[in-house]
């Protein structure tokens, strides 16, 4: 039962990554793309219709995760306390700017709402990327299970880190070109005319950043959590993983070259997914380790929810999810094909 | 200040902020429903104008409720860690369906209700105007199940680690205290749109523009408030109250500021509770009304506060007396003046009486006051317990998010919530400004954003 919870966590973190991910690489972008007017109305546009339900991902895999591991949860979100809030608040300021930005129209109005999108929407790619990264490298668990992270110390991987080290700024780093590279995929498969072709520059331009720095990133996770090899190392078969996560970068690079935009975009798609597959392999069965002690790692078996909840739960669950894909199936077919900055837009 | 109080006051303010958005939306969902449905029945295009009108109040307050929303969620592992640790096995069930089962559905339907006119047959743009309604109210349903088991726990056993599972799915989503509270709160959910829509309506009429709007938005907010103001006070008022007086007694007492048990208790009008006299100052009491509401005859005896051990009696007594009284107070308020509308609404008289649509605009913000207060009621008439008799509120707290980083983001929130509250202004009273005739046009299919333009 521990398995499937912990897969089911992951895989709705995963879809909220790959879903919410191009929106928000879509406000990563957004003042390099969005140079004038018709441009900018084009890239919001190109998320409007679908951001809110991408970001429900979120809640429904944090909803999700409170019930099969309330002690994870518990110390996770408490230890994680600073971050987290500042998470909330850069998730308030871009759905905000998303939606009142159309309201009123009046340069000044439009252009503080632009500013904010693509503030918190990079800023809330780093602290995703970052929060991972902490996960990965472990927190200063104590032996009631609990920590508690100021945002920084002294920047260095040790007993007692940050939120922020150099390792976790990898972490945002990876995240913020990443999901840049899938906003301008996006972008490429969405928008008109030159908007199209400036993202798919902007693309290509990024491909090579994110080559460098998932190269980076793997090494520097192995230097850091020496156990995160450890099931690799028990079943090698799992190291078609990291072949694939290549295997995708490459994908990205030779559909965009080939006109393939759609192609492209999954291959990013399945990029993050292998990204994060990877991680949560490196880290079975534990679910976040300690940075001091692995005998206080919070495990599945230590965090999981009772039987009878999580046997109920796997039915209404699955239901749910199922009434949730289709809705996701309607909505993408609904507003498919390229949007357009006029259309619609009537004041 | 120490730290279990910015975490009460954390919890307190985001969650107060951000149920002014939902009471609204979750009623309003409802009357664009009636309007979609007025306009098939009676062929009044003016119905579906309306509709498209509300519809943008709608967007915006449904927006602010999202993103002030997610917060809510997340601060059960942030500031209330231990409590989220022992009682998730619970309430994470209805937490997490919530997330699955409504928020999915809410935001896929909202996009068709907004934009979707042009494009979807009449019934089908009515079943996403529906959709969105059921959406909210299922909602709605889950947050209230999740409350219900903190004020009545049921369907649990303990686990060997201290922690709580649930033993029924059923006993849980089934649990009385659930459906009493449901329907009572989304009966206020009700009433706050009533008044929205009946107060527009009277600010149109008294202003002399969209006259035509004016009289229906009074007449759909006059017949719909006066059915959810009865309502709200009988049967749901009711029975949720003698439930309450059923199994926390001291809840009662206190709300009623009742402090020695006595046979034939009064109902305290007005009056301040002193805690030092243990007696209400200046009362205005009604003699043997209490006994009788809660068991049915003027000689029963009712549990004064005297009677419960001093770590059971609910520790911010004045504050939890005020807040009922200020609910049932305004929710006799709010039945007087819909009763009073309503028969001006029959003769044919309310569309020029100013005298009673001057008090039907100034009523709007009252149903807000009064859902809040209703809130403040049952959520300070649970303490000293987080769990009613199982978790005290003291232990449920993240103890080690100290009180200067909940200091921290508690300011954060009420700076960030502030600005929020001033775009919310701007915005909805710009829209009342344009007016309904505006509406007239259809909403180009092609969404700019989920609310849009």
């Amino acid at each position: 039962m521990g398995f499937v919870w912990f897969w089911i966590v992951a895989v709705m973190i995963a879809a909220y990554v790959v879903l919410d991910g191009f929106d928000l690489g879509v406000g990563i972008l957004s003042p390099f793309l969005g140079r004038t007017e018709d441009a900018r109305r084009t890239l919001y546009r190109s998320i409007g219709p679908v951001w809110d339900g991408n970001e429900v991902w979120l809640l429904a895999g944090g909803g999700t995760l409170y019930f099969a591991f309330p002690l994870l949860y518990a110390s996770s979100f408490s230890g994680f306390y600073l971050p987290l809030m500042i998470v909330l608040w850069l998730l308030i300021m871009r759905g905000a700017s998303i939606e009142l930005r159309m309201h009123i129209d009046h340069t000044v109005w439009r252009s503080f709402f632009d500013g904010l999108f693509f503030v918190a929407s990079a800023l809330l790619a780093i602290f995703f990327g970052a929060a991972l990264a902490n996960v990965i490298r472990g927190v200063p668990l104590g032996a009631d299970n609990y920590f508690f992270l100021p945002l920084w110390t002294n920047w260095r991987v040790s007993a007692n880190p940050g939120i922020l080290d150099w390792y976790t700024v990898i972490g945002g780093v990876v995240a913020l070109v990443a999901l840049a590279t899938h906003g301008a995929l996006w972008l490429v498969l969405k928008a008109p005319g030159e908007l199209e072709a400036r993202a798919r520059g902007a693309a290509s331009a990024l491909w090579v950043a994110l080559l460098v720095v998932t190269l980076i990133s793997l090494p520097a996770t192995v230097a850091v959590r020496p156990s995160a090899l450890d099931n690799y190392e028990a079943h090698k078969i799992l190291y078609l993983i990291p072949a694939l996560v290549v295997a995708t970068l490459i994908g990205i690079l030779s559909f965009t070259k080939q006109r393939k935009p759609l192609a492209a975009f999954l291959s990013s798609c399945f990029y993050l997914v292998f990204m994060l597959v990877g991680a949560a392999v490196g880290l079975y069965p534990t679910l976040l380790p300690s940075s001091s002690d692995p005998a206080r790692n919070i495990t599945i078996a230590s965090a999981l929810a009772g039987p009878h909840s999580l046997h109920v739960g796997l039915i209404w669950w699955s239901l749910g999810l199922i009434l949730a894909l289709a809705y996701l199936i309607v909505s993408y077919r609904l507003f498919r094909g390229k949007v357009t900055a006029e259309a619609g837009y009537g004041h | 200040m120490d730290a279990l109080l910015l975490h009460r006051l954390h919890f307190a303010f985001t969650v107060t902020y951000h149920y002014l958005f939902p009471q609204l939306t979750m009623g309003l969902a409802l009357l664009m429903v009636v309007m979609k449905l007025l306009a098939f029945r009676t062929g009044n295009e003016r119905w579906n104008q309306a509709s498209r009108f509300w519809a943008k109040i709608f967007a915006i307050n449904f927006l602010l409720g999202v993103v002030t929303g997610i917060p809510m969620e997340f601060q059960f592992g942030t500031n209330w860690s231990e409590f989220a640790r022992r009682t998730g096995g619970v309430i994470g069930q209805p937490l997490a369906m919530e997330g699955v089962f409504a928020f999915f559905l809410e935001s896929t339907f909202l996009g068709l209700f907004l934009f979707g006119e042009k494009r979807l047959s009449k019934l089908a743009h009515f079943g996403a105007a529906f959709m969105v309604f059921v959406g909210s109210w299922i909602s709605g349903f889950f947050i209230i199940v999740t409350d219900a088991w903190m004020q009545h726990p049921v369907a649990y056993h303990l686990l060997p680690n201290n922690t709580y599972e649930v033993s029924s799915f059923w006993g849980l989503l089934m649990n009385p205290w659930a459906w009493l509270q449901y329907a009572h709160n989304m009966c206020g959910a009700v009433v706050t749109a009533s008044f929205v829509v009946a107060a527009t309506g009277a600010f149109y009429l008294l202003e002399k523009s969209n006259e035509e709007f004016g009289r229906l938005f009074l007449k759909i907010g006059v017949i719909a408030g006066l059915i959810s103001c009865v309502i709200q006070i009988f049967p749901t008022g009711d029975f949720h109250g003698r439930y309450v007086a059923k199994y926390q007694p001291a809840a009662i007492a206190g709300m009623e500021g009742l402090f020695r048990t006595q046979k034939g208790a009064p109902v305290v009008l007005i009056g301040q509770p002193n805690e030092n006299t243990q007696t209400i100052d200046n009362p205005v009491p009604i003699n043997d009304v209490l006994s009788f509401l809660i068991y049915g005859t003027t000689s029963a005896e009712v549990k004064g506060l005297n009677d419960f051990p001093p770590d059971q009696r609910p520790t911010a007594l004045p504050l939890l007396y005020y807040s009922y009284h200020i609910m049932a107070g305004l929710g006799t308020w709010f039945l007087l003046l819909m009763l009073v509308a309503a028969v001006q609404l029959w003769r044919g008289k309310l569309y020029t009486a100013r005298w009673i649509l001057w008090p039907i605009l100034l009523s709007f913000p009252l149903p807000y006051v009064a859902n809040t207060a209703g809130w403040m009621t049952a959520e300070i008439g649970r303490q000293p317990w987080l769990v009613y008799g199982l978790i005290r509120t003291a232990e449920g707290y993240s103890i080690h998010v100290s009180a200067g980083n909940a200091l921290f983001t508690l300011l954060g929130f009420l700076g960030m919530y502030s600005v929020l509250s001033i775009l919310w202004i701007v915005l909805v009273y710009r829209f009342i400004r344009t007016g309904p005739a505006a509406a007239a046009v259809l909403p180009e299919p092609e969404p700019a954003t989920l609310t849009g333009v």
